[in-house]
């Protein structure tokens, strides 16, 4: 609604300055500029956020016990756990993990709506590590200008070198990108002295060799590319915002016309706040201009922001001439009314949706993590032979049994059984002699026993009779669990 | 069709020279990667046509420098495999099968091995289930003829079962009373009757009565005074639920009249010792093996110095 007015033509086809459309263009390397702002120092610090999350997270200890890794948050493939600080998951209880990434889908698609693309802008880690690349580039090669000279200068000695030192930098930042990552799937401080030593697993050194070679050659050398064309995710940001949501608006309303200040001395009233200085786009760093509208290329850094409120303040202007704006807000100012309020904005149907699925998603999961047993029987009747006769004219059937304990402790577990007329249960560490209806065994710390699991009734009966299986932790009633089985016996004559 | 080539303006590039209905087709060069990538594929090939097996000739083919087979792969395959086994196998052999229940994780190895082995040797007539079938014995129940402890399972597998040429079988042979006429048929449907009601499977009659006097006469000498059989001699028990042949009253006549019995080889000499060993081992732990006499014999101090097993399974059965 309303996009045809507010935005006005400034992506069409006919403002661009070269109108020749070609199918295939070479990159034109971006070299963004130096720029201080409050957006610039914000992206420092969540830049500084993120990298530290990145890096120390492994290296956080959690005391588990004796029995489980005191690794905070472990990926262990090996041994198919996955261990998050007081929460341990085994492999059948993945849909938690499949829960925090619909969480973490739904908390994007409640960000973009409300902020846009800020994910873009600040803490994806393409952007992060392009940011990191591009400070690289300016500390070995200078600022802009001086790049871009660079880049344009035969290859010499001098510039061979330069660009050796500055890609053995990347490979340097690129190999500890990969390396900080495979300490999440093992220990970490045991790992670290494995790597060096040569005794880590091939996948660990295939993983840090394919994560260098992936971040040297999209962060040192893809960049924008990576956001503009392979990313999925600016397409379906795209379809997930609207009028409401906040994204970098140049407000050409009051820029256009733009002119320098030259030209405005000297016809006053004939142009707008533009000064035409060009900045916006030379701090850009996926190099595009933001005042041809909003387009895929603009990650909502806002470095621009930055850029041209430095440019008003030097011209004495008033700030904000490239702004955080939502559609609406920018209709209304165009119209010369005030902002609608940022209550407004932010508490609306969509984003008061999004929270509340949020929410229940998390809360549900919460309240899963909180309720889930941690102990589990599964049994599995014996298929050939279906029932065995014994000597006394009773029928024994067996069963295989599994008594999982997600606990890190070794429990003691007491497997029952459920109406069966006249029948004893055993394993196969005992025997049918004093045999009962009920049988304890201890299963080690977070593991699964297997047992094989006899029972026995008279040979007088149906031919198929249900019952189950159960399992309780002796320590405590309340932890049990159970499995429904069936009983066979011979065919009566 | 104009056969003169001609170079395309636009592209620069020449044309392949055929023209169709104005149609005509350039002669775009292969790109340079493209080209590369053959001749490399090309030295490639050269190297693999050397190195590995590849022409083939009337009877083989070129052998290639590194000698390499399938079956010669698969071949060090095993022999990887079996040297991995070998402590396992030597560890086998020199416990003693009366302590075996006392290393549970040598035990389940020799049980996992059994598993293998009963597949290949001894699902031809136990069933893969090891359940047999009228002739053959269950293994998993809990009546056995010769014995099911593990030594004496072990003892049937080496020395096999009715082996004419082999002194340490185990041997006996039901005289066959209606065919050689010792017993006349009268005399036999009187002896299936008590035989029947020792399991209970028909009540007390004359003719049981009559049958009970043959019984003692004929049968009581392998099968005991009270029909519980002897596993000296491999003579079933017939007071329980199970037999061989069947407790019908036309399988009794038939087992009586023309004696029936089976014969297992001695695996003694077809299979090596922790072969048979694990097969003990697994036909014990199918659900009716038996206590060993022997294991109380055993002190705590072995069983101390076996160290906890694989799998920590504590304690057995609890009465309720």
């Amino acid at each position: 609604m309303g996009l045809e007015t507010s935005v006005p033509v400034m992506n069409n086809p006919e403002n661009f300055p070269d109108p020749e459309v070609r199918l295939y263009e070479k990159r034109k390397a971006v070299h963004p500029q130096r720029i201080d702002g409050k957006f610039r120092r914000l992206k420092w610090v969540i830049m500084a956020l993120t990298l530290a999350v990145y890096y120390i997270t492994p290296w956080i200890r959690w005391d588990r016990g004796p029995y489980a890794p005191n690794q905070a948050v472990l990926v262990d493939l090996a041994n198919r756990r996955f261990y998050m600080f007081g929460i341990e998951i085994w492999p059948h209880e993945f849909y938690y993990v499949a829960g925090l990434l619909v969480m973490a889908g739904i908390g994007l698609f409640l960000l973009t709506s409300a902020v846009g693309r800020a994910w873009c802008g600040y803490a994806c880690p393409q952007t992060v590590w392009t940011d990191v690349f591009q400070h690289v580039d300016r500390f070995v090669d200078g600022d802009r200008n001086a790049r871009m000279r660079l880049d344009k200068a035969p290859w010499t000695a001098h510039k061979t070198v330069r660009r050796l030192f500055k890609w053995s930098i990347y490979l340097f930042i690129a190999f500890w990108t990969g390396g900080a990552w495979i300490m999440y799937f093992a220990d970490a401080p045991t790992l670290v002295v494995d790597f060096w030593t040569g005794q880590a697993a091939p996948v660990a050194y295939a993983s840090v060799a394919i994560l260098t070679a992936t971040t040297f050659i999209f962060g040192g050398f893809m960049r924008e590319q990576v956001c503009i064309y392979m990313c999925p995710w600016p397409r379906i940001q795209t379809a997930m915002m609207d009028e409401n949501s906040l994204t970098v608006t140049y407000k050409d309303w009051r820029g256009e016309p733009r002119g320098s200040l030259k030209k405005a001395e000297a016809h006053p009233g004939s142009f707008g706040d533009c000064v035409d200085c060009n900045q916006c786009v030379a701090v850009c760093p996926t190099g595009i201009d933001i005042r041809e509208g909003p387009q895929i290329g603009c990650i909502t850094c806002a470095l621009c922001i930055d850029a041209c409120d430095r440019v008003m303040a030097q011209v004495g202007r008033p700030r904000g001439l490239i702004d955080y704006a939502t559609l609406e807000d920018s209709e209304l100012e165009m119209a010369g009314k005030p902002h609608s309020p940022i209550r407004k904005t932010l508490f609306r149907p969509r984003t008061i949706l999004y929270t509340s699925i949020w929410c229940a998603i998390g809360l549900a999961m919460l309240f899963a993590l909180g309720n889930r047993t941690r102990i589990d029987i599964s049994a599995n009747h014996d298929r050939n032979p279906v029932y065995v006769q014994l000597a006394d004219g009773h029928v024994r059937n067996s069963y295989t049994v599994n008594l999982r304990n997600m606990e890190n402790r070794p429990r003691e577990m007491i497997i029952g059984m459920t109406a069966l007329e006249g029948g004893v249960i055993w394993s196969n560490e005992g025997s049918r002699e004093g045999a009962g209806q009920r049988l304890t065994t201890t299963v080690s710390a977070d593991s699964v026993a297997r047992l094989r699991v006899y029972v026995a009734a008279p040979g007088t009966g149906p031919e198929r009779e249900d019952f189950a299986l159960t399992v309780t932790a002796a320590d405590d009633p309340e932890a049990r669990d159970i499995d429904e089985v069936f009983f066979e016996r011979p065919e009566t004559d | 069709m104009s056969e003169k080539k001609r170079v395309d303006e636009p592209t620069g590039t020449e044309t392949v020279g055929h023209e169709w209905d104005g149609i005509e087709e350039l002669d775009t060069p292969m790109p340079r990667w493209w080209v590369w990538t053959f001749y490399a594929t090309i030295i490639w090939a050269i190297g693999y046509v050397i190195l590995y097996p590849a022409i083939p000739l009337v009877n083989s083919a070129t052998e290639g420098v590194f000698g390499w087979s399938s079956r010669g792969d698969y071949a060090m395959q095993v022999a990887a495999r079996e040297k991995e086994l070998e402590p396992i196998r030597q560890a086998l052999v020199s416990t003693d099968i009366r302590k075996l229940n006392g290393s549970p994780e040598l035990l389940q190895q020799a049980i996992e091995g059994g598993r293998s082995a009963f597949k290949v040797h001894c699902v031809q007539c136990h069933g893969s289930g090891a359940a047999g079938s009228a002739g053959y014995p269950n293994l998993n129940d809990d009546d056995w003829l010769w014995g099911g402890d593990l030594e004496a399972i072990e003892y049937t597998l080496i020395h096999g079962i009715r082996n004419p040429d082999h002194d340490n079988t185990r041997f006996s042979q039901m005289p066959a009373f209606g065919r050689d006429g010792i017993l006349q048929p009268g005399q036999i449907a009187d002896l299936v009757s008590f035989v029947r009601t020792l399991s209970g499977k028909e009540k007390s009659s004359a003719a049981a009565g009559r049958g009970a006097g043959l019984f003692a006469e004929n049968c009581a000498v392998c099968h005991g005074p009270d029909g519980k059989g002897s596993r000296d001699l491999g003579a079933p028990n017939l007071t329980d639920a199970i037999s061989l042949y069947g407790l019908d009253r036309a399988s009794l006549t038939n087992t009586i009249t023309n004696s029936r019995y089976g014969v297992m080889p001695r695996w003694g000499q077809r299979l090596d010792p922790a072969t048979i060993r694990m097969l003990a081992a697994y036909v014990h732990s199918l659900g009716g093996g038996e206590t060993l006499p022997a294991l109380e014999d055993v002190s705590e101090d072995t069983l101390d110095q076996v160290g906890d097993g694989a799998r920590n399974i504590g304690t057995g059965n609890e009465q309720s």
